[in-house]
């Protein structure tokens, strides 16, 4: 078993492992400030719920990745090859990092955003659809890291 | 640590659309009489009609610590800085019931951290050991003074300055900027009334320098100067102070000043309305709710003895809503 296939291995397993860490954190955060605003006002259940399951989306762009990379490497299909190149490796694992490193941070200031949007949403139902979009900016810089990781994985895939 | 306080911040920020705007308080004052207030009360869920007044203020303030207690229940005694004051009250009312003959029901505070019961027994057998550390020496200042002087107004002066110093101190010790500026300011009001009030009665730079409490944002010395020269004097070195403001107030009343000083704490916390994490919203929901009491008593009170709304208007606190 060459050291290439372990390095792809890990981009995809931290991917997957980074985001899922970000998304729990994010969505826990503003899960907090959504129970309390129902706990007065049980009306607000299903705005509030939106606005907490937000930073969830970089779970799920972390997973693809992941998918995508285990895809590409052949560890889905059943096609891995032992002897892949350490280089080879060391690419997937590059362009995995993008996402490694963005959606943590974007989840978790994703959920603290949302935060601040419940508040909003609390005192002033009507400002519901402005309060979502506070939260959703963050979500812009997760799907930049998300598309860059695609594009290198399949670029890197090209090459091998 | 921010993050641990987001379900509670949530649960004050609902709680705050209860909470009495500005255009209630104008119906309150636009009032017919104390009958008509309690009516628009009861239906802002206050009390009920037929509840005496301050019956109903106290309803009040044990729902607030109701609440709080329900939100932050491991972490309680962060919020003993606002509840020193009434320990320090019922410690001069165990002195002077220690000093004097008699059973004086009804001169103890319920909101203290300390049990009044305590405070009574420690005091009638010179027990300070039973006391909290930081009240021991006060405690037994302020009894030997009022045994030896007889001067009441001493006594007080003595307990008085400890209660500042304890807010303060307990306002930096809780790590939370809101509540260090409270002690600080509660401190330096503090400072500020008994320099006026004892310029007023010629009070000598020996007690002033007993009675005020050191703070940042007021040196003391130059104030305790300033009050042994009079009135004029402590206006003109709070001119040069952050509490300029203050001075005009004071050349209208002390009634205007008070006013002032509720209305300065009002614009500290306001702030922490758009803040959604930290224990600083929880805080600040108890001051204002504090100064809402406030309000309503002033208003009913006022009510009650025929004041003019125009008189009346001057006297009602700004509100954190």
């Amino acid at each position: 078993m060459s050291l290439g296939l372990f390095f792809a291995l890990t981009g995809a397993a931290l991917a997957a492992a980074t985001s899922g860490l970000g998304s729990a954190r994010g969505v826990g955060i503003a899960g907090q400030a959504a129970a309390g605003s129902c706990t007065d006002n049980p009306d607000l259940f299903s705005k509030v719920l939106i606005l907490q399951l937000l930073p969830g989306t970089q779970g799920i762009y972390g997973l693809l990745i992941a998918f995508i990379c285990l895809s590409q490497i052949g560890l889905l299909g059943g096609g891995a090859d032992p002897n892949m190149s350490l280089s080879t490796g060391l690419l997937y694992l590059a362009a995995c990092v993008p996402v490694i490193i963005v959606e943590p941070i974007s989840a978790i200031n994703q959920g603290k955003t949302s935060v601040a949007s419940i508040a909003m949403v609390t005192k002033k139902q009507e400002t519901f659809g402005k309060s979502m979009i506070f939260p959703a900016m963050v979500e812009t810089y997760a799907i930049l890291a998300l598309l860059i990781s695609i594009l290198a994985i399949f670029g890197v895939s090209a090459m091998a | 640590m921010a993050e641990q306080y987001i379900y509670a911040v949530a649960r004050v920020r609902s709680r705050e659309l209860s909470l009495l705007n500005e255009s209630v308080i104008a119906q309150l004052c636009a009032a017919s009489g104390e009958e008509e207030c309690l009516r628009i009360l009861s239906e802002k869920g206050w009390g009920n009609p037929d509840l005496p007044s301050e019956e109903m203020f106290r309803e009040e303030e044990k729902k607030t610590w109701a609440f709080i207690r329900e939100l932050v229940p491991d972490n309680m005694q962060i919020f003993d800085v606002f509840r020193l004051e009434d320990d320090y009250h019922n410690l001069k009312a165990a002195v002077k019931e220690a000093c004097i003959d008699g059973d004086h029901p009804g001169i103890f505070a319920e909101g203290g951290t300390l049990d009044p019961e305590m405070l009574k027994r420690a005091l009638a057998e010179s027990d300070y050991e039973a006391l909290p550390k930081d009240m021991r020496e006060v405690a037994r200042e302020a009894k030997e003074t009022l045994l030896q002087t007889r001067d009441g107004q001493l006594c007080d002066a003595v307990i008085d300055r400890a209660a500042l110093e304890a807010v303060r101190i307990a306002g930096e010790a809780s790590g939370v900027p809101l509540l260090r500026d409270y002690g600080e300011l509660i401190c330096a009001t503090g400072d500020i009334k008994t320099a006026v009030r004892s310029a007023k009665c010629g009070k000598e730079r020996q007690f002033l320098m007993k009675a005020l409490a050191p703070c940042s944002s007021l040196d003391v010395e130059l104030l305790a100067d300033a009050a042994s020269s009079g009135t004029e004097a402590v206006m003109a070195y709070l001119d040069h102070t952050v509490y300029a403001d203050a001075a005009d107030e004071l050349k209208k009343s002390l009634a205007a000043f008070e006013r002032w000083c509720d209305n300065r704490m009002i614009e500290t916390i306001r702030p922490e309305i758009h803040n959604p994490f930290g224990i600083g919203p929880v805080a600040a929901y108890i001051l204002a709710r504090e100064n809402e009491i406030k309000t309503v008593r002033i208003i009913l009170a006022a009510k009650r003895n025929d004041m003019p709304e125009d008189v009346l208007r001057e006297r009602v606190r700004s509100m954190y809503v």
